[in-house]
């Protein structure tokens, strides 16, 4: 039965809730693009936003860039470059748990505005608070991994973890069995992190796709659109590939029938 | 040159009285949704006064508009591109809703439910946001109507600067104005520039701004960009809106609806034809007194034949070339110059321009003092001082001011003269530079402002840019956020949900 479980939540969850994430965000995108926004409530109150939002996205940023380095990166590219495996537990330990205090910090306090602050717990959807609740738990359970991670300064759990992520990315059946032996806590912390890639499409959280980068290369500062720049017009004034629109489908049909038009 | 034109906006502030129909009519028709209670993409304030937003002309607080570096380039007072993304999480320079106002409405309901009570039943303020009763209302979209509260709040307006306002704290020196406000649609936006999604454009075609529903990610950058504070964020869909013009009603030919129903018959529309090619080198000049002359620059002579030709191979119509030589806002604008833009030294060259108002003179006691020329008396005595609309219209520069002035009371003396005394003085229009072919036009247009003088407009010809046929049957834009399917649950989540109770709906 744990054998089944294990399978469950490390072998067959996160390709679903990868393709979840993925397909869902395309379909979205494609669908809606009016609903995807950060939905900020900076607007509504100020007080603790400012605070609170700038540690935690720059808290998780640094998770998020140090678990998919972490975690996506070959072993052997780690062994290749002579880099320890007590280096890089150590390492992350410090830099990761630095960055989970702040992100946990801004978290809380955004978690306290928007559950307590009358203007913006009326204008939450269910998704908003039920966001913020799992990421806070999420940081809760990543903080708590520290006291176990410390035991295990040598890597030996992290390459646990490593060979699990690299062996779900190379579609390897034996993954999920790396992960039976850990400790509660990091199994809690996968399936939570997993469920967070799932319930992405539905949510606020597709602003993070949306992250401007593209504003630093953006030449110049002005944009200026025009209805005619670069768009041939076909002799029927039909968009192109479709068949001559004007008239109709009736004067289509007569065009037809008299061998104006194939 | 790479010519392009715009339907721009020429408010007469000497003929505005206040009434506040534009805002209402736009409110309407814009703005009477959910999320956008508390905007006004038209407003119109009473000045002095810190106005709709509080302070909004206040730039060392609120960070709008451009500056120019030592190098000579410009850039949004709030930094360069890296700087507004690294405030992206948090943007320090974002006014709250409380800095517009809390929206509310009243429990209109409970005077008609209300049981027999001790007490007459009254309708709370309720707020529009939160749903709750609210204690008392502190500020609204147009709290210092005809100079409400006291000076020494309005006093914190900026364009006191240079004017010695203990002065007219008293109340035989008092002096007010309007001054209706809405979108800007800039020739150098702001708003634009700062936006990180890229989601505002200018329309080539007749120069409105607008922001992409569909793009905007709710970054609030163009909020604090925007020196005028014309940027709206809706709380509820999480994106900017702001004044889009009325550009369905501009696209067939009609003035937008502020203009329309604008009792005092004080606002403009006509196309202006502008170089694109020199906006940047207008913007960028260093002496801000310099940018009201500069964006004059910009601006093409409708009469040139080398200017219609550049037109014409950019692909504007005869019909707007045309209209571009009646446009009533070309002529006040450069013409006759009696119009401004507002607030040229934030360096996004508006498009939306000023006649400057007059007003009575100082005192009664001075008035056989003031020296007076055929009943024309010295503009630097008139009650607003000069150097105040020289603040708000010319970056402080009061000469451009005064000549319009003085042309507005030729105007008025010519035309007294005329039709009470029966002669023409040729010597007034010379006096102040005009003829008298002129002064009878702006008399014409100004004073009479017949509606076909008043909007000169031509149609947008979408025939050549789009195939209406293919979009029979299409809803347009909306706001309702609908789903796909014939579920009503959305699965990917929709507009905020709505904290208004059923009490509350009643038509704001």
């Amino acid at each position: 039965m744990n054998d089944f479980i294990n399978q469950l939540a490390f072998g067959w969850y996160p390709y679903l809730a990868v393709t979840v994430l993925v397909v869902g965000s395309i379909f979205r995108f494609d669908a809606n693009q009016f609903g995807w926004r950060s939905q900020s409530s900076q607007f509504l109150r100020k007080r603790q936003m400012v605070i609170g939002s700038n540690m935690f996205h720059m808290g998780i940023l640094v998770l998020l860039m140090g678990h998919f380095v972490g975690l996506l990166t070959p072993i052997n590219v780690f062994d290749a470059l002579g880099v320890s495996h007590s280096f890089k537990q150590t390492t992350a330990l410090v830099v990761g748990g630095i960055a989970g205090v702040v992100a946990y910090i801004g978290c809380t306090l955004l978690l306290h505005r928007r559950l307590f602050d009358s203007r913006i717990r009326k204008s939450s959807s269910w998704g908003d608070i039920l966001v913020l609740v799992l990421l806070w738990t999420q940081l809760t359970l990543g903080i708590l991994t520290t006291f176990w991670t410390i035991e295990h300064l040598d890597g030996s759990e992290m390459v646990k973890f490593m060979s699990w992520a690299n062996g779900i990315l190379t579609l390897d059946p034996a993954a999920p069995q790396r992960l039976s032996e850990v400790a509660l806590v990091y199994k809690l912390h996968i399936i939570l992190g997993l469920t967070l890639f799932l319930i992405t499409p539905f949510t606020r959280l597709v602003h993070i796709w949306s992250a401007p980068i593209g504003f630093l290369i953006r030449p110049g500062y002005q944009i200026v659109r025009s209805r005619r720049v670069g768009r041939e017009r076909s002799p029927t004034h039909g968009p192109a590939g479709i068949a001559p629109s004007y008239g109709g489908d009736t004067v289509m049909r007569t065009a037809l029938d008299e061998g104006r038009a194939t | 040159m790479k010519v392009r034109a715009q339907i721009a906006m020429v408010l007469n502030l000497d003929k505005c009285i206040g009434c506040h129909t534009c805002s209402i009519t736009c409110k309407n028709v814009w703005t009477n949704r959910e999320g956008v209670e508390y905007a006004w993409f038209n407003n119109v304030e009473t000045k002095p006064g810190i106005g709709y937003p509080k302070d909004w002309e206040n730039q060392e607080r609120w960070k709008g508009g451009w500056i120019r570096k030592k190098n000579g380039k410009i850039q949004p007072r709030q930094g360069a591109k890296w700087r507004i993304l690294s405030k992206i999480f948090a943007n320090p320079h974002l006014p709250e809703i409380d800095d517009f106002y809390e929206p509310y409405t009243f429990d209109y309901e409970w005077l008609q439910a209300a049981p027999e009570l001790q007490a007459q039943p009254t309708a709370r303020p309720r707020s529009l946001v939160t749903g709750e009763t609210m204690n008392k209302i502190e500020w609204s979209g147009n709290w210092e109507d005809m100079l409400g509260g006291e000076f020494e709040k309005r006093s914190h307006d900026s364009n006191f600067n240079g004017v010695e306002k203990e002065i007219y704290g008293q109340f035989e020196k008092t002096f007010m104005m309007y001054l209706p406000r809405l979108c800007e649609h800039c020739l150098n936006p702001t708003c634009l520039a700062s936006c990180p999604s890229g989601a505002i454009y200018k329309r080539a075609e007749d120069g409105i701004v607008l922001i992409d529903q569909e793009k905007c990610r709710g970054w609030r950058m163009c909020v604090s960009g925007c020196p005028y504070k014309k940027i709206y964020y809706n709380w509820s869909t999480g994106k900017s809106e702001k004044c889009i013009f009325c550009y369905p009603r501009i696209e067939v030919g009609q003035p937008t609806v502020c203009s329309e129903t604008c009792v005092g018959r004080i606002r403009y529309l006509g196309v202006v034809l502008y170089d694109a090619d020199k906006i940047e080198a207008a913007a960028s000049v260093e002496d801000p007194k310099d940018l009201y002359p500069a964006q004059l620059g910009v601006f093409l002579d409708p009469n040139d034949v080398a200017v219609q030709e550049a037109a014409r191979a950019e692909g504007i119509t005869d019909q707007w070339l045309e209209a571009a030589t009646r446009s009533p806002v070309y002529k006040m604008a450069v013409e006759w110059k009696i119009a401004f833009p507002l607030h040229p030294e934030y360096r996004t060259l508006p498009m939306v321009w000023y006649v400057p108002p007059l007003s009575p003179i100082q005192s009664a006691a001075e008035a056989g003092k003031i020296s007076a020329q055929d009943g024309m008396p010295d503009v630097r005595s008139l009650r607003i001082p000069l150097k105040y609309l020289a603040n708000l219209l010319t970056a402080g520069d009061e000469e451009p001011i005064a000549a319009a002035l003085e042309r507005m009371l030729a105007m008025r003396s010519y035309m007294r003269a005329k039709s009470v005394e029966g002669r023409i003085d040729e010597s007034i229009p010379e006096r102040v530079g005009l003829t008298r072919a002129r002064i009878e036009e702006m008399y014409k247009v100004m004073a009479l402002a017949a509606y076909e003088d008043r909007y000169v407009i031509p149609t947008a010809r979408r025939e050549f840019d789009e195939d209406a046929y293919v979009l029979r049957g299409s809803s347009g834009f909306g706001f309702g956020d609908p789903t796909q399917g014939a579920n009503k649950v959305n699965l990917f989540g929709g507009a905020k949900r709505s904290p208004n109770k059923p009490n509350m709906k009643v038509s704001t």
